[in-house]
């Protein structure tokens, strides 16, 4: 492997990084807004998340990526790949997300929100001020775990011919016809990256206890 | 709907690639789920060294994506001299791969099983070997059931990435028919329709295990 070569995959690592990212900071707040949907029963939409959820989180990501770039054009919608991508991985984590926030409503102790009641709160504020802070807090550890699931999913659109670790390290090892070291680069950056989600965190989580204490 | 009609005419294709999903997902499944449990002796074993190669193990699966995996098996392995058709690698892939996963959730559900069950075993004359198969598993099988379920899931989702390696199951089906005869649209449907379907039966066999497990609590 030349210096170039290790420069190709580090390249397709930093779309990797910033199609997970993008895809999480669309995907979190979506799920949000599905999981308070679900959480105040609007009449149809409810039905539609629970279908939307069910199906997408059964559906493999390679599967969601093909029907999203090859299918859509059929209806007007022609995505690049790129943003085929983006589109793929922020509907599928969007419905794992859902889950979360949902969850972490459900446990949301009801006698705050009472609480909150009784002061004579408005719906947004009870919202922004009182439940949203904790729920943050209580879905923290799921959605960073669903993070890193996702950044591994992310390989799934390579599918759609967008170049990322996986495939640059294919290609690398295609044309050396030395397929093991570009594959081990790869495996360390993935856990990199991986490792840099946790730490974050940890960093978080700390901060809050500190918080806590304080 | 001519597009779905094109579909329905070329039904076996599709019926065929979702029968290779089932088979390859099942054999995983069986693969997985006992050399998870055999995975989880050494990873509870009270030797350090032992338990500490397990738990690397289990954690280089988990920080691997599926595809790298893949690839690493089918075009890694034989510069090592190990060889398998891409059937073959899929499914070695698919049951190494979720092993540690399995591992990891029966373990779990190991740490949670009360200490006086596995005292009242030696009591009864029971240990190793024994005690693991008569005394440790049946009720970590038991509790870990709806944690297995996701895994069986995951399988799933797991076995459409082997479209890479060209084994037939549906999403690799699915592709070739929409290359054939330019029905993108509802011949991905169709599989999502069926990975659905089979995921959600799963979900439900799975829940109505867990009420007879339950009941035999």
């Amino acid at each position: 492997m030349t210096a170039h070569d290790y420069l190709s995959i580090l390249q397709a690592a930093l779309a990797t990084v910033s199609m997970s990212l993008v895809s999480i900071v669309l995907g979190v707040p979506l799920g949000l807004g599905l999981a308070l949907i679900r959480w105040s029963r609007l009449p149809v939409l409810n039905r539609v998340t629970i279908t939307y959820v069910s199906v997408v989180r059964t559906c493999p990501s390679v599967t969601l990526a093909l029907l999203i770039f090859f299918a859509l054009p059929e209806v007007g919608i022609s995505l690049d790949p790129v943003p085929a991508g983006i589109v793929t991985l922020t509907l599928s984590t969007a419905a794992f997300n859902t889950e979360i926030w949902r969850s972490a409503l459900i446990n949301f102790p009801r006698d705050q929100y009472d609480a909150a009641l009784s002061l004579g709160m408005r719906r947004a504020l009870r919202f922004r001020r009182v439940i949203l802070p904790q729920i943050i807090r209580s879905s923290l550890p799921a959605l960073v775990n669903e993070m890193t699931l996702q950044v591994k999913s992310t390989p799934a659109v390579a599918v759609i011919g967008i170049v990322e670790i996986t495939r640059a390290a294919i290609r690398v090892g295609a044309r050396t016809y030395q397929p093991l070291p570009p594959f081990i680069v790869a495996l360390v950056l993935y856990s990199l990256i991986v490792f840099a989600f946790v730490r974050t965190q940890r960093l978080i989580e700390r901060r809050y206890a500190k918080a806590d204490a304080g | 709907m001519a597009e779905f009609y094109t579909v329905w005419q070329h039904r076996n294709l599709i019926i065929g690639g979702f029968e290779n999903t089932l088979i390859i997902v099942a054999l995983a499944a069986v693969g997985s789920l006992t050399m998870g449990a055999l995975l989880t002796i050494p990873l509870m074993s009270p030797q350090r060294s032992i338990a500490r190669l397990a738990t690397a193990y289990v954690d280089a699966m988990r920080c691997v994506p599926f595809l790298l995996f893949v690839y690493l098996i089918y075009f890694g392995l034989p510069t090592l001299g190990i060889q398998f058709d891409n059937w073959s690698s899929g499914l070695v892939a698919l049951v190494l791969y979720n092993a540690g996963y399995m591992a990891e959730l029966l373990r779990a559900a190991w740490t949670n099983l009360p200490k006086e069950l596995i005292e009242a075993g030696h009591a009864f004359g029971f240990f190793g070997w024994r005690l693991f198969r008569r005394i440790i598993l049946p009720p970590v099988l038991f509790s870990a059931i709806p944690l297995i379920g996701n895994q069986l899931i995951q399988i799933v989702k797991d076995s459409a990435l082997l479209t890479v390696i060209a084994v037939a199951e549906l999403t690799h089906e699915a592709t070739s028919l929409q290359t054939t005869y330019f029905v993108p649209f509802a011949s991905f449907v169709a599989a999502v329709v069926l990975y659905w379907v089979t995921c959600v039966t799963i979900e439900s066999t799975m829940g109505l295990a867990d009420r007879f497990a339950e009941a035999r609590r």
